[in-house]
């Protein structure tokens, strides 16, 4: 019987056959914590006398949801990361440096690895055929500790896009239709495996998106085979030498198939305050913005601000809509300056906000007024998120918020098209 | 092992946002404070007002969002016995129960805010004693009764000295 990635990738870690709706032990390749769920995994950690990394250099410590620290009780938590980084020999990731799942893909994760990380975008490593999920601290502090965690091998839905994507619509259309199709809970524990030739044809960047906003769907990861694409990323990062092609069996046997016919699609919308509660851009138009968001790590990759910055050049901002800026790490951040985007984005009248997760959160760097309205190219929109549950979230490619800053309302980013 | 308690009812979709919001983010290392404001953006008397043993009660999809451990956790600190949906996000059914929270799959339809309700843990029935009622839950798959009668996945491996769990079971 054939194979899906996921049944793949855990089997080589289970060192055995696996088969989905059995539980397995597998090893664990590379571990992340984030500043908001790193304190109590070091903690728990601390009480069980096992403060120790199996992995250390794959071990990463994210300073990036409170990066730069808001708060006294924030600055705290950073302290305790870098101690339990010098102590262990885990790697630390400096506030600036950027959003964790940007940077671990940068850096880290290499097709076939199994990647465990307390936040829930975790998922997004699979865009490059690495078995990756978000966990809780707990959970990926005895991943560190013990180099393996275990897991429910999931069924996989195949998720087949055909079709050319036309000019204005992204892979962040794709994905917000998937989930306004399939629901938020349409693919609860099952990983996802995004393929056909439209994904084929996608550059990595794009890849990321639809990975990122697999637990959108409640799914354990979205993974993507690996291909000339990936091995062009990873030599890119200096990683060329761990490259491995891994895809689905021909037989394979899948959970069920979800056909996106692309070419079909228009610039989506998410409305609040559930990232299934989706329209086409056509039944959004007209909703007045108070705020646009363009980063995070669903959308804060060169290409996104490339994208933006195409649509920004040379006009400005609605005089009653803000617009933050947030490259997604320190290496786009700098990409972007010397390819004059931050100076376009700086000219239309936005903001640039130091790389990590800005205003995603709801900590610091853009928090809602009462009754505010935010269009943000992040990946959900619960109620609350933003830091108030008064404010309201709309999400959207880089190319629907561009357009929308101009407008200061929901707008069709295909009016700017030149 | 029998927990007795009060249910407070909440819908579809309550997210990780909902339970732990973000703008306690400087909480979070703080848990007693953290659950002071437990629930809050669902309802927010609920903190101040919920018993120890009492139950949350959710519909579809529950603790959707992110993989903060610390919603599961103030769940618990805030005394809630266990915690009963018709449904799951994965990420918090795994926290519920490595932190010693039970996490019920069942009917909630069947109950209805302030019922008075009865768990039997290992018989896998609750009893809702305000309407004479009995609902069953879905059996836990085995690994995550081990971690739970250990009282967590910490307690599990600070016993154990590793994971030693039944694994390579089909699920049922
Ligand atoms: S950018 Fe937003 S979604 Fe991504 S890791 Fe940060 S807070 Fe989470």
């Amino acid at each position: 019987m054939g194979k899906t990635i996921a049944e793949k990738i855990l089997g080589e870690h289970a060192g055995c056959e696996v088969r989905p709706g059995q539980i397995h032990i597998v090893t664990v390749d590379v571990a992340l914590v984030q500043d908001g769920t790193g304190p109590l995994a070091v903690r728990q950690l601390q009480s069980l006398g096992l403060e120790k990394a199996a992995h250390p250099e794959r071990t990463v410590l994210f300073l990036d949801h409170a990066a730069p620290s808001p708060r006294k009780e924030l600055s705290n938590d950073h302290v305790t990361l870098r101690k339990f980084a010098a102590k262990t020999g885990a790697v630390l990731s400096e506030v600036g440096d950027g959003v964790c799942h940007q940077v671990i893909n940068e850096s880290y994760v290499n097709p076939g690895d199994v990647l465990i990380g307390a936040d829930s975008h975790t998922c997004t490593g699979g865009a490059l055929c690495a078995f990756s999920t978000g966990m809780g601290s707990t959970d990926v502090a005895i991943g560190i500790a013990l180099g393996k965690t275990w897991m429910l091998i999931p069924p996989t839905i195949r998720v087949e896009v055909t079709g050319d994507l036309t000019p204005g619509v992204y892979s962040k259309d794709i994905i917000l239709h998937l989930i306004g199709t399939i629901g938020a809970d349409g693919a609860t524990y099952k990983a996802l495996e995004f393929g056909g030739p439209t994904v084929d044809g996608m550059e990595q960047s794009e890849r990321f998106t639809l990975s990122n906003m697999a637990v959108e769907a409640g799914a354990k990861t979205g993974l993507i085979a690996s291909d000339d694409v990936t091995r062009e990323y990873l030599d890119s990062r200096g990683r060329a030498a761990n490259f491995r092609e891994i895809g689905p069996d021909p037989d394979a046997e899948y959970e069920r198939v979800v056909d996106i016919d692309a070419s079909t699609l228009a610039p989506t919308v998410s409305f609040p305050h559930t990232v299934d509660n989706t329209r086409t851009i056509d039944e959004a138009k007209g909703v007045k913005i108070d705020q646009v968001v363009i980063g995070t790590c669903t959308n804060g990759r060169l290409h996104d601000l490339m994208v933006a910055a195409s649509i920004l050049r040379g006009k400005h901002r609605h005089p009653g809509t803000r617009l933050i800026v947030i490259p997604a790490s320190r290496e786009v951040y700098l990409e972007a300056i010397r390819a004059g985007y931050i100076e376009t984005f700086v000219e239309a009248g936005g903001l640039i906000v130091n790389p990590g997760c800005g205003p995603c959160v709801g900590v610091h760097e853009g928090v809602l007024a009462d009754g505010e309205k935010c269009l943000s190219t992040q990946n959900r929109n619960f109620h609350g998120r933003m830091g108030n549950p008064k404010g309201e979230i709309y999400l959207g490619s880089p190319a629907t918020a561009a357009a929308t800053a101009i407008k200061g309302e929901l707008a069709d980013p295909r009016e700017f098209l030149s | 092992m029998i927990l007795k308690g009060k249910a407070w009812k909440f819908g579809d979709d309550i997210s990780t946002d909902h339970i732990a919001p973000g703008r306690y983010f400087h909480l979070r290392s703080n848990l007693p404070e953290l659950a002071k404001h437990v629930l809050e953006d669902a309802d927010a008397e609920f903190a101040g007002k919920v018993q120890k043993g009492d139950f949350v009660v959710g519909g579809n999809n529950f603790g959707l969002g992110s993989s903060r451990e610390h919603a599961p956790t103030i769940i618990k600190v805030a005394g809630v016995s266990a915690v009963m949906a018709k449904s799951f996000a994965r990420i918090f059914f795994r926290n519920s129960i490595n932190v010693g929270l039970p996490a019920l799959i069942c009917d909630t339809d069947q109950i209805d805010p302030a019922d008075e309700l009865e768990v039997d843990l290992t018989g896998g029935k609750i009893q809702n004693k305000t309407k004479g009622t009995v609902i069953e839950f879905t059996p836990l798959p085995i690994v995550m009764v081990e971690i739970l009668q250990d009282g967590g996945l910490a307690e599990h491996v600070r016993k154990h000295g590793d994971l030693d769990l039944s694994c390579d079971l089909p699920e049922e």
